[in-house]
């Protein structure tokens, strides 16, 4: 971090090219001290260059790492704590972060893979259409809001941590699983208040039990039987490879399954049916 | 004295949407930190704000005068100045009154004159009014930010002070010179105003004595608390909703004493299906605060960090709509917007958490009187007691003031 103070003001980030080193297809940009657009600009052109291994070294609180980038076959390193709005719209790409996320990680996201060996804020998958998102530790406030799901598109996110009130809000497809086992919170429920408050598409699935009061009333807990472990198994399998987790750990304990009652709660609000 | 001249008018009357960016660092040991540590936090979150309001508060920073009042003033023109100037010396013995130390900087214009002042009420004056220093204080103050055109104070506790402005928070901290100062405890404040101007006095944290707030979010219920704290003899007169936060704490903590938990709760109030789900003692005693405080919770998204003499404490409201994080490193506790403010100042943080929505995160320095009234725990017993000093285990509630 630049830390000037004599002579200018002192500058959290500096707007200039950072420094980029090239073997072959694998690219390493220091992003110590630089601002996120002259960040951002140096990913894109490194991938439209033909890079596919992106190493991000020093990243700390740049915003939009990832947003909006379309290709699949590249994968992007960030060591540091990747700033707001990751892989925001991003399209393909696997973004592995080796510290903790802010908030809105996968904000509209549409294809690819994003995995957060820490804990990731607040609004984490907002509008999350497609693709996944694996957290290792805890996550925050309104998580999976409006995820959603069309056709063969379905978001998968799995948290391994605790989270906070209004998880899957709004949630309208995909799939969202919380595991409660990496987290600092030992103290702390599960998963807040308002669990699945409007939702009307999808699933929750959590590793361990909820109280009735905890859900919105658009939901219904059951338990996960037979036909949903075969759903989950392979996912879960996927995570634990990501995050060097133990299967069989994971799995020895009950699930439960939340879905929404009705696909369209509010539709005779506005007009008779 | 009374030549006629426009009213002083805020610039900047139109709406921008956006965020607001904060930050708190106390070392519980009492250790001092220059003021560069808070600038550097502001600085990482730059791009919260948009340059038209940052700010700082420092603790601890004027040693050489630490049973003074430290008034920081603004002033508009000239008139201001000497209006404000007759009032001090009719009511305060002024034992140095001199110009904030600034520096050009690149992005700051329009400065008010600012002049800071180490006074203590006049003794005579004091003892006619029958009314504390700090509410001898607190009066001049609302008189005058509501009664001399073109004043506004900036800060008026002991041992303490705000540096605020128009600009973004690090022009803001290197105007002021805030490398210079030492403090146990500082906030800051990176602003987008949304809902009123972007001007010198509007811009955080928001001050009376040694309280202070930095605050994002909007608050609402702004109405209601304005008419709430008149009743009180608060006067709110910045034309940004931030100010009832000052004002409430300083009500709820210094004149109704109550312990800093309870007035977190009161604020920070929990849903009433909350409420229903507590044990029976604790129930209670939400139940009361929420009625007799009903007119002074806050409403709407807010993260704020109050700083005082003695710490800070960082809230957020009750379902948390604003962002919030904390680390600790040894004695220190440190809270901000974004996580990278905080890994910028503290390399490696012992621990870094999210606070739960509306439960106070705190910090206290070591050895300094807690100003407020009762010092406890959230163990709904315990809370109970101090409230209705009724429950079984009041001895357990360690009272410090």
């Amino acid at each position: 971090m630049p830390r000037e103070m004599a002579p200018g003001v002192t500058e959290g980030y500096i707007k200039v090219a950072p420094k980029v080193t090239r073997d072959g297809d694998k690219v390493t940009i220091d992003s110590a001290g630089v601002y996120y657009k002259q960040l951002n600009e140096a990913i894109r052109s490194q991938i439209a260059d033909g890079a596919k291994h992106i190493v991000l070294e020093n990243v700390n609180g740049q915003r939009y790492i990832g947003t909006g980038v379309k290709a699949k076959d590249v994968k992007i390193n960030v060591h540091g704590t990747a700033g707001n709005d990751l892989t925001m719209f991003m399209d393909g790409p696997t973004v592995e972060v080796f510290g903790a996320a802010q908030d809105g990680v996968g904000n509209t996201m549409n294809a690819g893979k994003v995995i957060i060996h820490g804990d990731a804020g607040d609004v984490l998958g907002y509008g999350m259409r497609g693709g996944k998102v694996y957290v290792k530790g805890d996550v925050g406030y309104r998580v999976g809001i409006h995820m959603k799901a069309y056709e063969n598109l379905v978001p998968i996110m799995v948290c391994g941590g605790k989270a906070r009130d209004f998880f899957g809000e709004y949630m309208a497809g995909g799939m969202l699983v919380l595991l409660g086992m990496n987290t600092q919170f030992a103290e702390q429920p599960l998963v807040g208040s308002f669990v699945g408050a409007g939702m009307h598409g999808g699933v929750i699935y959590i590793r361990g039990t909820v109280e009735s009061w905890q859900c919105g009333k658009e939901v219904g807990v059951t338990e996960a039987d037979e036909a949903d472990m075969a759903e989950l198994k392979p996912i879960l399998a996927d995570y634990c490879e990501c995050q060097g987790m133990d299967l069989a750990e994971v799995l020895s304990e009950p699930f439960i399954k939340l879905k929404p009652f009705s696909h369209r709660p509010y539709g005779k609000m506005y007009a008779p049916m | 004295m009374t030549t006629e001249r426009p009213r002083y008018a805020e610039e900047a009357s139109y709406k921008i949407h956006g965020g607001c960016g904060l930050m708190g660092i106390c070392d519980e040991s009492g250790k001092l930190m220059s003021g560069e540590d808070a600038i550097l936090a502001m600085a990482v979150q730059h791009d919260r704000g948009n340059g038209l309001g940052g700010g700082f508060a420092g603790y601890g920073i004027y040693p050489e005068f630490p049973d003074h009042f430290a008034f920081h003033m603004m002033y508009h023109d000239i008139q201001a100045k000497e209006e404000v100037e007759a009032l001090f010396d009719q009511y305060f013995l002024v034992d140095l009154a001199e110009p904030m130390p600034t520096r050009p900087v690149k992005g700051i214009t329009d400065a008010p004159l600012l002049w800071r002042y180490f006074l203590n009420p006049y003794p005579s004056k004091l003892e006619e009014s029958e009314l504390s220093a700090e509410d001898y204080v607190v009066k001049a103050v609302m008189n005058i930010n509501s009664s001399v055109d073109g004043a506004f104070v900036a800060s008026s506790g002991k041992n303490m002070g705000v540096f605020k402005g128009v600009g973004y928070p690090e022009e803001i901290g290197h105007y002021f010179r805030l490398e210079e100062y030492e403090g146990n405890t500082w906030t800051g404040h990176n602003r987008f105003p949304t809902n009123t101007p972007g001007w010198w006095g509007g811009a955080h944290p928001f001050a009376l004595l040694d309280w202070t707030i930095v605050h994002n979010g909007e608050i609402s219920s702004y109405g209601i608390n304005s008419r709430y704290l008149e009743q009180f003899g608060y006067k709110c007169t910045l034309g940004t909703d931030t100010e009832v936060a000052a004002y409430l704490f300083d009500l709820l903590l210094r004149r109704h004493k109550l312990p800093m938990e309870l007035a977190c709760k009161a604020l920070a109030s929990p849903l009433w299906d909350e409420i229903d789900r507590m044990p029976e003692a604790e129930q209670a005693v939400m139940r009361s605060l929420r009625s007799v405080y009903g007119p002074g919770m806050l409403n709407g998204p807010f993260a704020i960090v109050l700083g005082f003499n003695g710490g800070m404490v960082a809230l957020n409201d009750r379902i948390k709509l604003r962002p919030l994080v904390a680390a600790r490193k040894g004695s220190i506790l440190m809270v901000a917007s974004e996580e990278s403010a905080i890994r910028a100042v503290i390399a490696e943080p012992d621990s870094v958490w999210m606070p739960k929505a509306g439960e106070p995160t705190i910090a206290r320095v070591k050895g300094m009187d807690w100003p407020i009234h009762g010092d406890l725990h959230l163990d709904p017993s315990e809370i109970s007691c101090a409230v209705t000093g009724t429950e079984r285990s009041c001895d357990t509630v360690e009272v410090t003031a």
